[in-house]
């Protein structure tokens, strides 16, 4: 076998472009306020940098299906990650708990990607830490699988089969100027 | 010998602004676990964290213990009161012992300038050294806070820098006091510098230093023609052992020319807070009922004292290199 030739940077193709987040986050929202019945007590927690701008996507979409206001914040998991010790000490995202609190509700986590599964252990922790939901669920645009741990999404925005290799990157308008979901090998 | 190096937190001027603004947003962020029902992170489990503390600080050591204790690391205090230290070991042992129990980070306080830096740089050991306060020297962490304090009270007499980050850019903070003799003025003329405030230290003349051309700040002797033009003003603590020193007339003329009473707070803008590192001597340099006014933000500088040091605590330990400090040594 002789080496892979090195890819092309455009060796990334879209999986997903700004209708197919779009008609993803509608039927997400649907889902849990059908799972839910309806929208109270719940609030949306979104895993930065861009689980976030999703969380106040399907908040305000939930607002236009249910007519009612779904809390929506962050919760930064650094300082609960299981890789601290294998990189340098990272930078701290924001958590925001919204006023209404976590306790008795139940808590949605948001994430653009769903991978080995060790943020949303770590989310997991933070959560508790915070307070005591009375449910955690999770809600994630792609489904790329590789799972480490015994973790599973409650929402699903796209299911995308993948190798190992392969990069799965979001990007929303909030943050990169345009949404999209794209697919490819990083340049070494 | 060790072929990687350890990052210490020996001196503000080892910090540039970058590492400084990690510092205070990385404070910002873990201020809320303050707030949190469960104020504890699972970050620093099973890291040892020894207070080596040659000097009595009681403020000091409880506020890197409850940093060092909200991130879940292992906490021992070190004192040298009736330790072995008493009976005469030397610093170098110490440090060997330390070094035998697994210490990830040494925080220490001496009365000795320059004794966290011997302990950081003479490979006795490998964990990082944060300087706690040395003699006259530096005492980073307490500039740090003050740094975050006048940051959140501040922020709207902040001018925007060129590059979007916010430090203390256009502030004006006087420092009065025993100057001379003052390592919390030292680290804050540094650090306050970097994050683009002007600084003015004011002293009378005997406790003013000599040679202060490479401090990167103004100096004046009269807190009566400084104050009208401050945003903050950092009373330092008047320590009663220079009382007898020649350095003081006597308290009363002291405090008379640069204690801070009402009549002399009435005489900054508005806008202006007070600091002081504490602990105060109520009626010497400050006046009680300016120490308990509105403008008084003491209580808050403790309160953030915790959080700049657990920041300090998750940069150095945190990763698998620190993230901050002086990386070669």
């Amino acid at each position: 076998m002789t080496a892979v030739p090195a890819r092309p940077a455009d060796s990334f193709r879209e999986v997903l472009d700004a209708s197919d987040i779009s008609r993803a986050l509608t039927r997400i929202a649907h889902e849990i306020v059908e799972r839910n019945k309806g929208c109270d007590h719940l609030v949306l927690l979104g895993i930065p940098s861009r689980g976030v701008p999703l969380a106040r996507r399907i908040a305000a979409k939930l607002s236009e299906i249910d007519n009612s206001h779904v809390p929506v914040g962050s919760i930064d998991i650094t300082m609960y990650r299981d890789d601290l010790r294998l990189k340098p000490a990272r930078a701290l995202a924001h958590t925001e708990v919204p006023p209404e609190g976590i306790d008795g509700r139940v808590v949605i986590l948001v994430d653009d990607v769903l991978f080995s599964g060790r943020t949303i252990r770590a989310a997991m922790d933070a959560v508790s830490d915070l307070g005591r939901p009375q449910a955690i669920q999770l809600a994630t645009l792609v489904d790329r699988g590789h799972r480490e741990l015994p973790i599973r999404a409650d929402y699903v925005g796209k299911n995308l089969p993948t190798a190992q290799s392969e990069a799965v990157h979001v990007k929303l308008t909030e943050i990169d100027e345009q949404d999209s979901v794209v697919l490819g090998v990083d340049a070494q | 010998m060790n072929t990687h190096m350890k990052a210490h937190l020996l001196s503000t001027t080892d910090l540039d602004r970058e590492a400084a603004l990690q510092i205070l947003d990385t404070a910002e962020e873990l201020a809320r676990v303050s707030d949190m029902p469960i104020k504890k992170m699972p970050t620093l489990r099973g890291r040892t964290v020894v207070n080596l503390f040659f000097e009595d600080s009681t403020r000091t050591r409880i506020s890197f213990e409850a940093a060092a204790k909200r991130l879940s690391a292992d906490v021992i205090n070190f004192s040298a009161k009736g330790s072995s230290v008493s009976k005469g070991e030397s610093l170098k042992d110490t440090a060997l012992t330390l070094a035998a129990m697994g210490a990830d980070a040494v925080v220490i306080r001496h009365s000795m300038s320059g004794a966290p830096h011997r302990l950081a740089h003479a490979d006795w050991m490998d964990a990082h050294v944060i300087n706690a306060g040395d003699g006259t020297h530096e005492h980073p962490t307490q500039a740090l806070l003050d740094a975050f304090t006048l940051r959140q009270h501040l922020g709207d007499h902040i001018t925007a820098s060129a590059e979007g980050s916010t430090g203390l850019d256009g502030l004006h903070v006087a420092i009065v006091g025993d100057v001379l003799h003052s390592r919390v003025a030292r680290s804050n003329v540094h650090l306050l510098n970097t994050l683009g405030a002007k600084v003015t230290v004011v002293a009378p003349p005997t406790l003013m230093p000599l040679h202060t051309d490479n401090w990167p700040c103004e100096g004046s002797y009269s807190l009566d023609e400084v104050l009208p033009n401050v945003d903050a003003v950092m009373m330092l603590r008047v320590q009663h052992e220079r009382m007898d020193g020649g350095f003081f007339p006597s308290a009363r003329e002291y405090s008379q020319r640069y204690g801070l009473t009402v009549q002399r707070a009435a005489t900054m803008p508005d806008h202006a807070i007070v600091m002081h590192p504490g602990p105060m001597n109520r009626g010497l340099e400050i006046e009680s009922r300016v120490a308990d006014s509105p403008r008084s933000v003491i209580v808050d500088q403790v309160r953030n004292g915790v959080s700049v040091r657990m920041a300090v605590l998750y940069l150095l330990l945190g990763g698998s290199e620190s993230a901050l400090g002086d990386g070669a040594a």
